[in-house]
């Protein structure tokens, strides 16, 4: 089984709540789940979408094809319908929205258009009409023929401090819509699995989050932009727990000057944004390298130039994170494929930043943000906490201190100011050891060749090989980055069965990761999703393959010319989209099938 | 207890008769009174003549960009409020490139204690006009004189109720120094706004225009009533008035955050045994 339901309607109708709410039904039920959202850059009105993907198989992309429309608005239907499976069902308050253009079931097919009173019986059950999307919650889990009691626990847990009235009368509620269900869609045929083990459901944004906290973030100073802004409210409801202080800020320069402050003074620090905040970032990125601060930076990328598709997805801002920042100086550049490689490659950001006093930017992108995914969990001994910092009485104790003092790594000891008789100096200036502005010239060399090359090939060492998945030998090989993971992985799946096919994912992509002579590489372990595993020559199965695409949510294929710069590859053929919104499984394997069939 | 030789640093590349110098020498005396050690204090200072102070001191240092003293002064408070943190900065820096981080500065009320070296030009890319340039002003710039209106920065400081509001003059180190020791013992964001002659670039405002200017506040002035701060905050042109403007009692934003009420940040350990908990609300 693999269904999906997509809910419709106007922004402030409640899509979310039913999305989120279905969405932890099934994953509590133990179903695989993959949910991605479509809104407008508007509070109110317009059209929005969720969809909600479950399967008793891993699922990690969306697709085009839906089972259940859920339309609060008859511009769902309209817009919709055509994407209804076979069995599909569309379901509807005619109250609402009026009746469809068409009568019920014309269209023949065996699924069809369900009439239910949401308004009404949310009237009748729950004495409010707030309580409709209840209704609809319930009235899906009786199409689907599952059980209640997972939503009812859900319906405890959200509603616990408004008290049992709230909470009875949305059961009572979950039950009116179920039972409509059950007697009136007499053409529903859903299956069911039966499964035990709950999974956990995370976003992109929220896992990212989780990581600062798993991370020991201190500091987040952010202005608020979408789609980066989940960050900050996760950070600020958890901020009590575990001692983190969250600033908003006046704007974007304040909020990295802020964590660069925080930082210098002893704490980790992190703040995050979308592109056009970058962009007024950028002075501040370079303060970081010249004073050798670490600081983590969440990029959230969006459809640009400008204000461009505020709310939707793309991945343009690759080679805009890679330059960033006037004069010369190293970043580390991590893209998430899914919230599992977000939560680790957040807590790798800040141990790289720490270690090395650098930036590590984190770059991700709506469609990441806003999809949630299940696990099994998290293996929390993957984490790492070291603190590189001098502090306390060992630095009290030191005899002698420079704030930039050479040594043979690049990497001069940090101190935390005050803890010590020792002065912790430092300038946006080219600087001496102790810190303080020169203008010679062969300071200014050994200053550069410190921050340069000699932490060049330590930062080198800790970045992973790509991700291989499918064919160890592959003749086809799809080649991408951060949040395209999901649905790359999926085409790979369904191609292999006739096609000699892999996936090439990339994570960590700044510093370029080596390609290493082992001519055979090693499939990795599947369902892990992260970079571990032995180096391979990745450039030998890239050479080997007939046909290499490179697929990117752009227009001028960021990463190809990122690859064609590092290695001298150039990729057969890319397949870009730039329409603001995600590839959909039936969409990309029609394009690659599409290049195959030109070999 | 330490000695103004403590505090010695770089050897200062400013101009010669610099109002710098003065600035300097006030701020190091005041530090021997208050007894004030290097390492107990962090200067963040931005770009400009200005900019080189810590330098030419000693004392932990953030020397920033144009600007942007007040977003790193206040995470360094953030994370460390047991610091005492001076953001140093000039009137093209702070009141120019930094003016909106000024504004939100005083509306959190950080306790910080900034102090702005007011030459009125901008000296460093020479003698171009600086938000506090004096209309008519005729620069390299601004040949037909400077248009915009000279920014108030008491005016606004006390309309957006700063905890403290204070001028002093570089011309005037007894003063100066006094002032400077009032601001870091104030408890709330505190701006000096300390006026210097540029001896090089402001041919208008020497050390002669402001000394036939200056006056010391009366001593029965009460800077606690906002109203008649507004009116002395407005005075300038023949009468320049120096001394603490307006001050209040408003709670300190470092207060205000719960996580550090107890304890700095930086003192807080990291304790990951809560992970595993807080992982368990994604189910």
């Amino acid at each position: 089984m693999d269904y999906s339901i997509k809910i419709g309607g106007e922004a402030g109708q409640g899509i979310q709540t039913i999305g989120n709410t279905l969405a932890r039904v099934f994953s509590r039920s133990g179903y695989h789940v993959f949910t991605h959202q479509d809104y407008e850059s508007r509070v109110r009105g317009g059209h929005n979408f969720f969809q909600i993907r479950f399967s008793n198989n891993p699922v990690t992309a969306s697709r085009n094809r839906i089972d259940i429309l859920v339309a609060l608005d008859k511009e769902s239907i309209l817009r919709y319908e055509k994407e209804l499976s076979e069995h599909g069902h569309i379901i509807y308050d005619s109250i609402m929205i009026g009746n469809p253009p068409y009568p019920p079931l014309e269209k023949g097919g065996k699924g069809g258009f369900l009439d239910i009173p949401f308004i009404n019986l949310a009237i009748e059950h729950g004495g409010s009409k707030i309580m409709a999307n209840t209704i609809a919650i319930g009235a899906i889990l009786g199409m689907l023929g599952m059980k209640l009691d997972f939503l009812i626990g859900i319906i405890k847990d959200t509603f616990k401090k408004k008290g049992e009235g709230v909470i009875d009368a949305n059961i009572k509620s979950a039950n009116a819509g179920y039972n409509f269900a059950v007697k009136e869609c007499k053409r529903c045929s859903f299956t069911s699995a039966s499964l035990t083990n709950s999974k956990m459901l995370i976003s992109g944004v929220e896992a990212i989050a989780l990581g600062a906290v798993a991370s020991g973030c201190k500091c987040y100073s952010a202005y608020p932009m979408t789609p980066s802004t989940g960050i900050m409210n996760y950070l600020a409801s958890k901020g009590k727990d575990y001692g983190i202080v969250v600033e908003q800020a006046e704007d974007e320069i304040a909020a990295i000057n802020m964590a660069l402050g925080a930082s210098f003074a002893g704490v980790r620090a992190m703040t995050g944004t979308s592109g056009g905040g970058f962009a007024l970032m950028v002075e501040g990125i370079s303060l970081a390298g010249i004073t050798e601060t670490p600081v983590v930076v969440a990029l959230g990328q969006r459809p640009g130039p400008a204000t461009g598709l505020p709310t939707r997805t793309e991945q343009g801002e690759l080679l805009f994170a890679l330059h960033a920042g006037h004069g010369e100086f190293h970043r580390v550049i991590f893209a998430p494929g899914t919230p599992e490689q977000a939560f680790f490659l957040t807590n790798k950001a800040f141990d790289l930043a720490e270690k090395y006093q650098i930036i590590v930017l984190i770059i991700f992108d709506q469609y990441l943000a806003d999809s949630s995914w299940t696990f099994d969990g998290f293996d929390l001994n993957r984490l790492n906490y070291t603190d590189y910092r001098l502090r306390g009485d060992i630095f009290k104790h030191l005899s002698e201190y420079k704030r930039h003092a050479f040594t043979d790594t690049g990497v001069s000891p940090f101190g935390v100011s005050g803890d010590s008789k020792h002065l912790v100096v430092t300038d946006s200036d080219e600087h001496d050891e102790e810190g303080h502005i020169i203008e010679d010239a062969e300071t200014r060399i050994k200053m550069v060749e410190k921050r340069l090359f000699k932490k060049l090939p330590l930062i080198r060492q800790e970045i992973k090989p790509p991700f291989l998945y499918g064919s160890s030998q592959p003749e086809i090989l799809i080649v991408g980055w951060g949040s395209t993971y999901g649905v790359m992985r999926e085409v790979v799946d369904v191609l292999s069965k006739g096609k000699n096919i892999a996936m090439l994912h990339f994570s960590e992509i700044y510093p370029f990761p080596l390609a290493k002579n082992n001519p055979s590489p090693t499939l990795l372990p599947q369902g892990e999703g992260t970079s571990e595993g032995v180096e391979f020559d990745y450039l030998t199965l890239l050479n080997k393959a007939k046909l290499t695409i490179c697929i990117e949510n752009n227009a001028t294929g960021q990463f190809a010319r990122l690859m064609r710069t590092e290695t001298g590859y150039t990729f057969t053929e890319r397949i870009n989209r730039y329409d603001g919104r995600p590839f959909l499984l039936e969409d990309l394997i029609g394009e690659i099938d599409a290049r195959i069939g030109r070999l | 207890m330490p000695a103004l030789e403590d505090y010695k640093g770089q050897t200062p590349a400013w101009c010669p008769g610099c109002g710098n110098f003065g600035i300097l020498k006030a701020f190091k005396e005041a530090l021997v009174e208050l007894d004030i050690e290097p390492h107990q204090f962090t200067i963040v200072s931005g770009i400009g003549q200005s900019g080189k102070f810590p330098h030419y001191l000693k004392c932990n240092t953030f020397n920033g960009l144009h600007g942007r003293t007040l977003p790193v002064a206040t995470g360094i408070r953030l994370a460390n409020h047991d610091m005492l943190v001076i953001a140093v900065a000039g009137d093209g820096d702070c009141y120019g490139e930094g003016g909106n981080h000024l504004l939100h500065a005083l509306r959190r009320n950080i306790n910080v204690k900034l102090l702005v070296h007011n030459n009125q030009i901008y000296g460093l890319t020479k003698g171009q006009a600086s938000p506090t340039s004096m209309e008519g002003m005729v620069t390299k710039n601004q040949p037909f004189g400077v248009f915009s209106e000279q920014m108030n920065p008491l005016a606004l400081s006390v309309a957006m109720d700063c905890s403290f509001v204070a001028r002093g003059f570089a011309g005037d180190i007894e003063n100066l120094k006094e002032l400077m020791k009032a601001a870091i013992i104030h408890k709330g964001f505190s701006l000096l706004d300390i006026l210097q002659p540029c001896v090089t670039f402001n041919k208008i405002n020497t050390y002669e225009w402001y000394r036939k200017r200056v006056y010391h506040i009366e001593p029965e002035y009460n800077p606690e009533d906002r109203i008649e701060a507004f009116k002395k905050a407005l005075e300038w042109g023949d009468r320049i008035p120096l001394g603490i403007i307006y001050k209040n009692h408003r709670p300190i934003l470092e207060e205000r955050i719960p996580v550090i009420k107890d304890k700095p940040l930086v003192r807080q350990s990291f304790d990951m045994s809560g992970i595993e908990t807080t992982l368990k609300e994604f189910y």
